[in-house]
């Protein structure tokens, strides 16, 4: 059996009605738990761009990502180690005010979002470890609240991957309706 | 004047009409002849509808959902066409899910049309509601509801494209009540691509030339033949490469008929209960070439141990099955119609005479050990493959054989001989009893010039007994062997085999088979007497209607050879 290893999958799909679960579904019926998910339009308009975090064996991610593919609606998904992207997450942490806190704040590089007379409200961008670190520090002075979104991430090549795979299908449809015309 | 010029004009091209119009308008632009379906409150408008179509659409009346889906089922599978049921929403469309299961597993074009509520009760927990997408996404190849009159043709035309192109499919389409009762212009585009979804993907030209190396250099290989042979109309192509390639041949479950069973390089059936040669042989082979199968776990055994030796070939249109199970050192993704021949017109032209006979040997070992048997018993009750025997010699092994699940599913498989091609219908993937009454009915009605035949044990046949009240209201001409050993026999085998003789629950007490026939106008005879059995088979042949053959079998018997579950299928029992 070999290593869990982290992989970022990221899925272009239609905008279709009861898409998320259907990929979703993909992974529970093996048993691989989703660490994160984001999902939004991509910057191809009318297709939606899903970012899964997932820890698993790299026979596993690649026979999920097939079945992922299999979906009538999904046009094409993409695996990559942490290596290979930029990512980020981002989190939001309400603590209670106090000058300590204020002075651990400034120093761990936030954005202060709001002040308020009793609590205030920071933001940080960063991989896990670090929104999971400020928590940590933050903890002693009270977290009112804590939320931290899922994973995005960009790719490092400078190949544009959906754009030569939409390019790809363009030149498939054209032969395929020559071939047709042909007979 | 000019706008209403164009207006008139459009009226011509594109004429108004109900949803439920429509959709039976796009039924017959995609060459449906045939539905098979059970009316309900909210599916009124399209069966109201129908009524003004009776004579270009022959609405088949089941008497349970299940029985819809599984005949369209039998009715894709014998004429390569899709499957057509409708019914209604909740219950309705709840009754269909094991139908649909099925088709998914065992790759069968199907469109289901259910009808919803009213998009205005949707999420209300309305009368006779049911989530229907969210229930069927497992068990459909593509879904979708409609909510709106305008969208009904392109959701039809999108639901046929999907579950017939590439790798097939069941496809379910759920239409909100006022979308059948809406008015809107009717216009029909065919579809011929999706952007997101690529059916038929192309094999890498390396993996060709890499496959003909393999096929050229090997000395003891062994084609595997799928459904996907049949799937896609490739049995000619199928057999071109096994002439010039001289190699022995099996076939899995599904893929049965695709190559005759006379055929000098066939060897058998793949699997649990298959052939002895094609399993016990598997070690030895130094290359496996699968071409459109999928490599279940009933063919694989242990799928560690499964063509250990072997490099292996995966011809498969589906690229979520390759390496799915077992890694492919070579795979060709492709439709096998289009890949078999650029393999054939690649490799040399061998025998492989000395390898074939290998497995002529285990075939005597098998007939010894197995076939006689099995075949021509000491004494005692009739045996299941006796009677199989005597329906293929009286048919010349030429009907279309539906089977329902278990012992007399592996009879028939191993027994029946076929001759031509879409010659069994059966469950293989999900293995659903009750299947195959209401299987035969479709197979029937798909293939009318063919004599259909359908063996089934007694707890089959009770699971889905009441289409013989369909079988009697349509005056569809089947023929049923019923193989009554009052057991549910295969579940009876593994507790003899596995769990200690406990026979737990799988006792069957029957009800008169005979009065039920009889009750819904089915000739009827039962025989106890082997003497009997020829005749019986002959009378039953003769029936001009439906007629079904009580045969009163051996409760003890086992199906075998037999590989048991988990194991390495070289471990296949003889007995």
């Amino acid at each position: 059996m070999d290593m869990e290893q982290e992989y970022i999958i990221t899925v272009f799909s239609e905008n279709k009605v009861g898409l998320l679960s259907q990929i979703t579904t993909v992974f529970t019926c093996r048993n691989v738990n989703i660490e994160s998910l984001t999902t939004s339009e991509s910057a191809l308009k009318g297709i939606h761009k899903f970012t899964i975090v997932v820890r698993t064996s790299p026979e596993t991610v690649e026979k999920v990502v097939r079945q992922v593919e299999k979906k009538i609606d999904v046009l094409k998904t993409f695996v990559y180690r942490p290596d290979e992207v930029v990512q980020q997450e981002i989190a939001l942490y309400k603590v209670t005010r106090s000058s300590s806190v204020e002075q651990l704040v400034r120093k761990h590089n936030v954005r202060i979002l709001e002040i308020d007379t009793d609590y205030i409200v920071v933001e940080k961008t960063g991989h896990k470890s670090e929104t999971q670190e400020l928590f940590r520090l933050l903890q002693p002075y009270g977290v009112q609240q804590f939320v931290r979104s899922g994973t995005v991430a960009v790719i490092k090549s400078r190949r544009e991957l959906l754009n030569e795979y939409l390019e790809e299908l363009e030149k498939m449809r054209q032969n395929q309706e020559q071939t047709l015309q042909a007979i | 004047m000019n706008t209403s010029t164009t207006d008139a004009q459009q009226a011509v091209c594109e004429p108004m009409m109900t949803g439920s119009q429509a959709l039976l308008e796009s039924f017959l632009i995609e060459g449906v002849d045939t539905l098979f379906g059970y009316p309900g409150g909210a599916i009124i408008p399209v069966y109201d509808a129908l009524y003004d179509y009776r004579d270009r659409l022959r609405h088949i009346l089941v008497r349970h959902e299940q029985g819809a889906v599984h005949a369209a089922q039998g009715y894709a599978r014998v004429s390569g066409r899709v499957g057509v049921c409708m019914v209604t929403s909740g219950p309705g469309a709840t009754n269909t899910v094991t139908g649909l299961a099925d088709a998914l597993m065992d790759s069968t074009p199907l469109v289901l049309i259910t009808g919803q509520v009213g998009s205005e009760l949707l999420g209300t927990d309305a009368f006779q509601e049911t989530n229907f997408v969210g229930i069927t996404q497992a068990v459909t190849k593509w879904n979708c509801q409609v909510k709106r009159t305008e969208d009904i043709p392109a959701a039809i035309a999108k639901a046929f494209y999907v579950a017939r192109s590439g790798r097939p499919g069941p496809v379910v389409v759920d239409i909100t009540k006022d979308a059948q009762c809406g008015v809107a212009p009717f216009r029909y585009e065919k579809i011929v691509s999706i952007r997101s979804y690529v059916p038929v993907p192309q094999p890498d030209p390396k993996s060709i030339e890499e496959a003909v190396r393999l096929i050229d250099e090997a000395q003891r290989p062994l084609v595997m033949v799928g459904q996907g042979v049949i799937l896609g109309n490739a049995e000619a192509e199928l057999k071109s490469f096994l002439e010039k390639s001289g190699m022995p041949v099996a076939s899995t479950l599904l893929g049965l008929s695709a190559v005759p069973t006379d055929s000098p390089q066939y060897v058998g059936m793949l699997g649990m209960h298959g052939n002895y040669g094609p399993n016990i042989k598997n070690r030895e082979c130094d290359l496996l070439i699968a071409v459109g199968m999928r490599f279940d776990d009933r063919v694989t055994g242990n799928p560690a141990h499964f063509g250990e030796n072997a490099k292996v070939i995966h011809l498969e249109i589906d690229p979520a099955e390759i390496g799915k199970i077992i890694p492919a050192d070579v795979p060709v993704a492709g439709d096998v119609r289009e890949t078999l021949p650029l393999l054939t017109q690649r490799i040399r032209s061998r025998e492989h005479r000395a390898w074939t006979a290998e497995f002529r040997d285990c075939d005597r070992i098998e007939r010894e050990r197995v076939f006689r048997p099995a075949l021509h018993p000491a004494g005692g009750r009739i045996h299941m493959g006796e009677a199989v025997d005597a329906v293929a010699r009286a048919y010349g092994n030429d009907a279309v054989v539906v089977t329902d699940v278990g012992q007399q599913q592996m009879f028939a498989a191993r027994y029946f001989g076929f001759r031509r091609t879409r010659s069994l219908v059966t469950s293989g993937g999900l293995g659903t009893m009750g299947f195959g009454l209401p299987a035969a009915i479709g197979a029937k009605l798909g293939a009318p010039d063919r004599e259909v035949v359908l063996f089934v044990g007694d707890g089959g046949l009770q699971m889905t007994i009441q289409e013989l009240g369909t079988i009697y209201q349509s005056q569809v001409p089947v023929k049923i062997v019923l193989l009554n050993n009052s057991f549910l026999g295969m579940v009876r085998q593994w507790q003899e085999l596995f769990y200690d003789s406990r026979y737990s629950f799988t006792e069957l007490v029957n009800p008169d088979f005979g009065l039920i026939a009889r009750a819904n106008g089915i000739g009827y005879r039962r025989i106890e007497a082997r003497e009997e059995l020829a005749a019986a088979v002959a009378e039953m042949k003769a029936a001009k209607g439906a007629y079904l053959l009580e045969v009163c079998a051996e409760s003890q018997e086992n199906v075998f050879p037999m590989v048991p579950a988990g194991a390495p299928v070289a471990e296949i029992r003889l007995e």
